[in-house]
């Protein structure tokens, strides 16, 4: 417990001396509080709109979930069906690095003119940018399952789909859970644009009418809360790999010495 | 006697391509294993043991030749074999248990069978503290024990061993050695297995059938005269020395290449 105590300790104190830094510079040169508010002050009007902000809140949450759920599901479907088919693979692959060539300044408009203005086109675009991600880690991991195993799943017989589920799924875990820690961080911003386009609820529409108000303390009392979104998010799926991902991982400290 | 495994006129030949000269690696093989008998293959690297393992276990395909396991035809199909490979392969993200639980439900044991086998025969054999550990922290003496379990547990009639003490210290192999032989001796399988080592060979087996280099054929066949039980302190004995030496002859590398 206490070397977990320690390791919490620098970046601790680095953020703390981040924000007096910024508190300071501030308070010294005087800066107007709708160009850059202090910490103290982003941190008293957060107080001050909690309830606001607990309300867009819930609204950003819900759908981060529901389209990181989507686009977590997809993208694993999508690279469990392209590793099973090979010919599946090489004919979509490039389709699916070509929809992340898409800019979503430009797809997020015309899924609100497409799907209108509930949580559908939010919920699109969420996906969209989440699947990738986690299909490529995963790919990636099923590809590179370990060839001693995969001799011996074989020698003994093992079926198609027995090697998929026993071997090259477990196998791809630590992968998968890369994947789903870089699409989590993508997944609540997306949220916030998604929500700034087409939606009268929602952090990032919270954004958008306070920039309309020069109210800047509003705007980063937002990003704080995203922030701490954002890290929670994080920190679910780093516990839920602690849980699922368990012995020596392929990259374990054990690993490393033959 | 009926045999357990059936190896006739087995030749295998690796097509060549621009890069590649085509290579034949095996030329006409033939042998048997019989019921409960543990037969050795020996020779110097390289002579296609592990493609012969391969074709046995249905990956490969042979250029001529027929395999039959248990009397029916094995060509080309798996799941007919018992096997442990050189290295223990045991997946990292599962326990002892769990280890030895999958490659039996693959072999079509039901759930709770396998569980029940496994956790009998981990604690016969003394290893029951292991049973909900992760293989990475066992040594791997300890890996191979497990490795040798599951395929002694696996309900198949054959058991492949590849060269399965390749990688251990010589302490610990000489252990692993003696371990196998008093558990094989109380629960007789038939055995095909494949080391480099000559000891190794006339300590475990009842037959012993000496492969030349590639391509390889079978220049010898030595029946190993020793009663069983067997222990180490054969190593001793003047006619285990004598074989030895004639094996160790026979082994060595031609002088005029």
């Amino acid at each position: 417990m206490g070397s977990k105590r320690a390791r919490l300790l620098p970046p601790l104190i680095v953020t703390a001396a981040f924000l007096l830094l910024w508190q300071a510079a501030v308070w010294l040169f005087g800066t107007d509080a709708y160009i850059l508010p202090s910490p103290s002050a982003i941190a008293k009007q957060a107080y001050d709109s909690a309830p606001q902000l607990a309300h867009h809140m819930w609204g950003t949450l819900r759908i981060t979930l529901i389209g990181f759920g989507a686009g977590a599901l997809l993208g694993f479907l999508i690279a469990a069906l392209l590793h099973v088919i090979p010919w599946v693979k090489s004919g979509f692959y490039p389709l699916l690095v070509l929809s992340q060539n898409v800019p979503i300044m430009a797809i997020g408009p015309l899924l609100v003119l497409w799907f209108g203005f509930g949580m559908l086109p939010r919920v699109i675009l969420i996906a969209l940018v989440t699947f990738f991600p986690v299909a490529v880690a995963m790919m990636t991991g099923l590809s590179k399952s370990d060839g001693r195993l995969f001799e011996y799943m074989r020698m003994i017989g093992a079926s198609p789909s027995r090697l998929f589920w026993r071997l090259e799924l477990p196998g791809a875990m630590p992968h998968l859970f890369s994947g789903l820690k870089i699409a989590a961080s993508y997944s609540v911003i997306s949220a916030i644009y998604a929500e700034a386009i087409g939606s009268d609820s929602g952090l990032g529409y919270f954004i958008l009418i306070a920039q309309h108000g020069f109210e800047t303390v509003k705007v980063f009392a937002a990003i704080a809360v995203i922030v701490l979104l954002s890290l929670a998010l994080f920190g679910v799926i780093a516990l839920a790999e602690r849980l699922f991902v368990r012995g020596g991982s392929p990259r374990g400290k054990e690993g490393s010495r033959s | 006697m009926s045999s357990v495994l059936e190896v006739r006129h087995l030749s295998k030949r690796f097509a060549g391509s621009r890069k590649t000269p085509a290579k034949e690696v095996l030329a006409d093989v033939s042998f048997q294993v019989g019921e409960g008998e543990f037969v050795t293959l020996i020779g110097p690297s390289g002579s296609g043991k592990t493609t012969l393992f391969r074709m046995i276990g249905g990956l490969e395909l042979p250029t001529e030749g027929d395999i039959s396991i248990d009397g029916a035809n094995a060509v080309g199909t798996r799941g007919h074999i018992a096997y442990m490979p050189q290295q223990a392969s045991l997946m990292p993200w599962l326990t002892v248990s769990a280890n030895i639980e999958l490659s039996l439900t693959i072999a079509g044991i039901g759930k709770r069978e396998a569980r029940a086998l496994a956790r009998d025969w981990l604690a016969r054999v003394g290893l029951e503290a292991t049973a909900h550990q992760y293989p990475d922290v066992l040594s791997g003496g300890m890996q191979q024990r497990v490795s040798f379990l599951r395929a002694l547990l696996s309900p198949q009639k054959l058991m492949c061993l590849d060269e399965p003490f390749s990688a251990l210290d010589a302490l610990t192999r000489q252990h692993m050695q003696a371990w196998l032989l008093s558990l094989w001796e109380s629960n007789r399988r038939s055995v095909l297995f494949v080391t480099h080592s000559i000891e190794e060979a006339l300590l475990l087996s009842d037959r012993i059938l000496v492969l030349s280099a590639a391509p390889a054929s079978i220049i010898r066949e030595v029946r190993v005269p020793f009663p069983r039980p067997r222990s180490e302190a054969l190593w001793g004995d003047a006619e285990f020395i004598r074989l030895k030496q004639e094996l160790y002859d026979m082994l060595r590398p031609d002088p005029t290449l």
